[in-house]
């Protein structure tokens, strides 16, 4: 049976639409002209400056600290959660789903917002500390996310084996099921550790003087011209999530 | 009674922290919002004692109308587009051979992670006055020296599309994935129109993906804020922008949170049915799993 066209050729066209733009800021990124205009010749000096800006370096050292801190706090809270969802059907947990699930529909604007109300009643300072706990808030739900539904396809016959096997439940917990979710548990963290990495918009609302990230750092680069040097630095950040997603789905085949 | 209150007590204690943390810095916080809409502002940027009725009243501002108006369009128009792109696509990838899905699957994901201010900055050099692809039209006599590509509201809906585009594909692709394709071939065989057998087998089929795509490009549109701020103009604002506007310019915060309850509010009613929706069926899965054994 003749299967129709269209769909491959609308897929074809979808992946040139995405790419077109990251092909074109790539290539501008070596040209030599300060606003990206007609090619004026092959240049580096955009990555050298990229590379001597210090502001840059600080505020990826400001990024990697709230992501790594709010990645380990939203891994062990995130899966104790998806732990709770999938062994307990109780109405606490109905209302704890709903609480789960809606900050990851929610548009980041009105996280950014409320929490910003929120520290503003309080009177905190804003800076790296109120970042991280924003961060560590909506990481909480993608984590959990990811392990339940690791968690719904695994087979809890094993953990009775190993209990008839005279394993204690901690053993059994221990030895049989935390390594068979480990990978759920580490996709988890990845996912949060990239979002955290990315998020502009909440870390905008929560940010204070001196806790400036790269997202933040790349947009007032944008607004404030040195479009050349994000065009650089774009293309560095392109390789390196590229490099990870591809590592990241070959470590999954492999376990599979 | 006693392994009863000792699941009890298990249940939690692996619940208490993600609850309470959520319960702080989530639930606490949405509250406040709406709290704040009825406070008076001070004329220093902070919030005045008291309540008032004021701050919504001012939500009449003639410019507002508009905004929200403009707000729904773009994010409909976005949500309608991608849906009609991300269904082609997603039967492609999900009925590829494996390699060539394992390659588009690779393509669609790598801009789903790509840091999302460099995704619109790149439609900011592309559309740049001076930029390649304006060259291109000007050169093939498809728009004029002075037209500007960028800056205005039909330039947001794309950059829009092209933000949410990959988080629409992704869900129905996985929908498509578990489809079970002997179904259209089985109505083909009975008459159906290769048409048919798409709207009527095959749509139901992956409605689920469907419809978490759908939420997944509407509701983020309606929140858009970064998008119209760098490629829009003053004549596509939408209502994120002006939340913005009146937290960081203005430092109106009463005023941002009236805006911000607003939107809560718009968000609220596709949230609520997805909920109800998602968890219902682990529940009917169960409940199916029980009754077997």
């Amino acid at each position: 049976m003749k299967r129709s066209r269209i769909p491959f050729f609308t897929t074809l066209a979808v992946l040139v639409f995405f790419y077109l733009p990251l092909v074109i800021l790539s290539v501008n990124s070596f040209n030599d002209s300060r606003y990206g205009g007609p090619w004026n010749g092959f240049t580096v000096r955009w990555y050298v400056r990229l590379f001597q800006d210090r502001q840059i370096w600080h505020a990826l050292q400001n990024t990697l600290i709230i992501a790594s801190t709010a990645t380990l706090v939203s891994m062990v809270v995130g899966t104790m959660a998806a732990f709770a969802l999938n062994r307990y059907r109780t109405r606490l947990q109905m209302v704890h789903y709903g609480m789960i699930y809606s900050p990851l529909i929610v548009p980041d604007i009105l996280m950014g917002m409320s929490l910003l109300l929120f520290f503003v009643a309080l009177n905190v300072k804003l800076g790296l500390v109120t970042i991280f706990l924003a961060h560590v808030t909506f990481c909480i739900s993608y984590v959990a996310m990811v392990v339940l539904s690791r968690l719904q396809d695994f087979d809890f016959s094993l953990m009775e084996a190993a209990q008839d096997l005279g394993a204690g439940h901690w053993t059994a917990f221990r030895r049989v099921m935390l390594p068979l979710i480990m990978p759920g548990i580490a996709a988890g963290g990845l996912l949060a550790f990239t979002l955290s990495l990315d998020d502009f918009v909440i870390t905008f609302f929560v940010s204070g003087p001196g806790s400036t990230t790269l997202p933040i750092h790349i947009y007032s680069m944008m607004k404030h011209g040195a479009p050349a040097v994000i065009n650089a630095l774009s293309v560095i950040l392109l390789l390196v999530t590229f490099v990870l997603v591809s590592a990241s789905r070959t470590m999954r085949e492999k376990i599979q | 009674m006693t392994t009863l209150s000792k699941k009890k007590k298990h249940e939690g204690l692996i619940t208490g922290p993600s609850f309470f943390w959520l319960l702080i810095f989530f639930i606490i916080p949405t509250l406040i919002v709406f709290a704040i809409a009825f406070k008076p502002a001070t004329p220093f940027g902070g919030i005045g004692e008291g309540w008032t009725l004021g701050t919504l009243f001012d939500l009449r501002n003639p410019n507002y109308p508009a905004i929200i108006w403009r707000t729904v369009w773009l994010s409909l128009v976005s949500t309608v587009v991608c849906l009609l792109l991300a269904v082609p696509c997603g039967y492609c990838i999900a009925r590829a051979p494996k390699r060539l899905r394992d390659v588009l699957l690779l393509l669609v994901i790598v801009p789903f992670w790509t840091n999302f201010l460099i995704r619109i900055f790149a439609w900011k050099v592309l559309l740049h006055p001076e930029g390649m692809l304006k060259q291109a039209l000007v050169f093939l006599h498809l728009c004029s020296p002075d037209a500007t590509l960028l800056y205005n509201p039909f330039t947001v809906l794309l950059v829009i599309i092209y933000t949410y585009l990959p988080f629409a594909i992704l869900p129905v692709y996985a929908a498509a994935e578990k489809f079970d394709y002997s179904l259209i071939e089985a109505a083909r065989d009975l008459g159906a129109s290769q048409f048919r057998a798409f709207t009527r087998i095959f749509l139901p089929g992956i409605s689920r993906g469907v419809w978490t795509a759908l939420l997944m490009v509407f509701i983020p549109a309606l929140g858009s804020y970064v998008i119209p701020d760098i490629v829009g103009g003053p004549g596509s604002e939408m209502i994120g922008n002006k939340i913005a506007q009146r937290t960081f310019v203005d430092r109106n915060l009463p005023h941002a949170s009236a805006l911000s309850a607003l939107l809560t509010l718009a968000v609220m009613v596709p949230l609520m049915i997805t909920l109800v929706n998602h968890y219902r069926q682990p529940v009917v899965q169960r409940k199916g799993k029980g009754a077997a054994q």
